[in-house]
């Protein structure tokens, strides 16, 4: 590297400039597919499939016979068609309020208690989020359709573009007024435009993801409770119509592209 | 042209409305709760906040104007220089923190202003939602005239530009009088890093 900058100094010129770019960006990609490699994705996959398979709750069952879409105990691809309506419970569910649904009506545990800690941190995932690594890395290279044709499917998505561009709070916040305009960033984390397609794709194909500066596993509700924290707005009820339209609006835009979370962000 | 209008609306199937921002509040009301000092009053549209919505950011401007000189009504110029100290505004600029549910009430909040200005050189990471701000004060000077317009824009930036995606600091009670005249040195005073 030395030897190539001395020759650069010698040469100058736009051509080194551009060899030098090619090489930060080499190093990013090399960066990029460390983090892949070392990922401890895998970990709470297989954490997640524990948790799946043990009994739990006052009805001592484990979630095996939870039906997530595609029939009771069919986890293969059955992320992919979700967030969808479900017709026992009469509204459109995304994968953390269905395993939620799930604790309650087959374990018999209380909304109260599943949802104590939805959020893990560092030191402690939390089940949420484990159950949601493994079930979605279920779904590896199927392509993403949510449902976007029953009535209610089609209210969620027509809610969720609407509070998409809701503004309100503190600061007057949408989330439009961070994620409305291409090549924008925060500090230097780019802001992907969710409401663009080519946007939208390959965020809906890597969530929920394990984030490398925090050590943490994130799942899609966390991603709308954090950016309602930030927007100084107050929290959104885990599971609700709300966060759930959201997820639909978001997933329905960058709906097609297979499948290849659990991800990894910076 | 009515007419043709008429006909239109006549022949359309019925598509399911679109829900209004009234709609929408209703839900986040039933939906969200209160946590820490984030109380469910921030919910509430205000009338500025609900003409944007329904317009996407582009008000008619005659409902503009009118807005943006009661929003002018609304900021409070101190007596006097408008000029703190820089240093403290670096600081205050820097500081991304305030009015979240985490955050300690009562604790002085940040401007947050690098999430979306460039500023100081010395600074790499800044985002780049709002204009670079660069050489602000090398550029316009630091009159009596440019500092009343950084006040103001900091204090209430709707005044000036109804739909801006900037946050109304002063306005809003994260900023108080002192800070953002600090805010105010750091774009303007010829010793900050801003004009260097």
């Amino acid at each position: 590297m030395k030897k190539f900058l001395g020759f650069c100094v010698v040469v100058g010129g736009a051509f080194c400039a551009s060899l030098l770019a090619q090489d930060a960006k080499k190093e990013i990609q090399r960066y990029r597919q460390m983090v892949a490699e070392g990922s401890p994705v895998e970990l709470f996959e297989i954490e997640g499939q524990t948790l799946w398979n043990k009994p739990q709750g006052p009805k001592n069952v484990s979630l095996e016979q939870c039906d997530l879409g595609l029939g009771p105990g069919v986890v293969k691809g059955a992320y992919a068609r979700l967030p969808r309506y479900f017709k026992d419970a009469d509204r459109v569910m995304d994968l953390e309020t269905r395993l939620l649904h799930c604790m309650m009506t087959l374990q018999g545990r209380t909304r109260e208690e599943a949802t104590r800690r939805v959020f893990g941190n560092a030191d402690r995932p939390s089940e949420m989020e484990s159950l949601s690594a493994y079930i979605a890395a279920q779904s590896r290279g199927v392509r993403m359709s949510p449902g976007t044709t029953h009535p209610k499917e089609k209210q969620a998505y027509e809610l969720g573009r609407a509070l998409y561009f809701h503004r309100a709070g503190t600061w007057d916040f949408s989330c439009a007024s961070c994620h409305g305009e291409e090549g924008k960033r925060i500090r230097m984390q780019d802001l992907p435009v969710l409401y663009k397609p080519e946007h939208a794709r390959p965020v809906v194909s890597t969530w929920p993801a394990y984030r490398v500066s925090t050590s943490q596993f994130i799942t899609l509700q966390w991603r709308m409770n954090n950016c309602y924290q930030q927007m100084r707005m107050p929290e959104p009820d885990f599971g609700s119509d709300t966060t759930v339209a959201l997820i639909l609006f978001l997933t329905a835009t960058g709906k097609g592209e297979p499948y290849r979370g659990p991800g990894n962000k910076r | 042209m009515k007419r043709i209008f008429l006909i239109a609306v006549l022949v359309a199937p019925p598509a399911l409305a679109d829900p209004t921002p009234q709609d929408v509040q209703k839900l986040m009301q039933r939906d969200f709760h209160a946590r820490g000092q984030a109380g469910m009053d921030r919910v509430v549209q205000d009338g500025l906040q609900r003409l944007c919505t329904e317009s996407r950011d582009n008000p008619p401007a005659g409902a503009a104007k009118a807005i943006e000189a009661d929003q002018m009504k609304t900021i409070v110029f101190p007596e006097g220089s408008l000029m703190g100290n820089w240093k403290r505004g670096e600081s205050i600029a820097q500081n991304g923190r305030g009015l979240q549910w985490t955050d300690k009430p009562g604790d002085a909040a940040g401007g947050s202003c690098y999430n979306c200005h460039q500023l100081s050189p010395r600074e790499a990471s800044f985002g780049t939602l709002g204009p670079s701000l660069r050489q602000f004060g090398k550029l316009r000077g630091n009159g009596q005239e440019i500092q009343r317009y950084v006040y103001g824009k900091i204090y209430n930036a709707k005044a000036y530009n109804l739909c801006s995606q900037m946050p109304r600091l002063g306005y809003s009670g994260t900023l108080t009088e002192e800070q953002i005249k600090d805010l105010v040195a750091l774009l303007l005073d010829p010793d900050s890093p801003v004009n260097q």
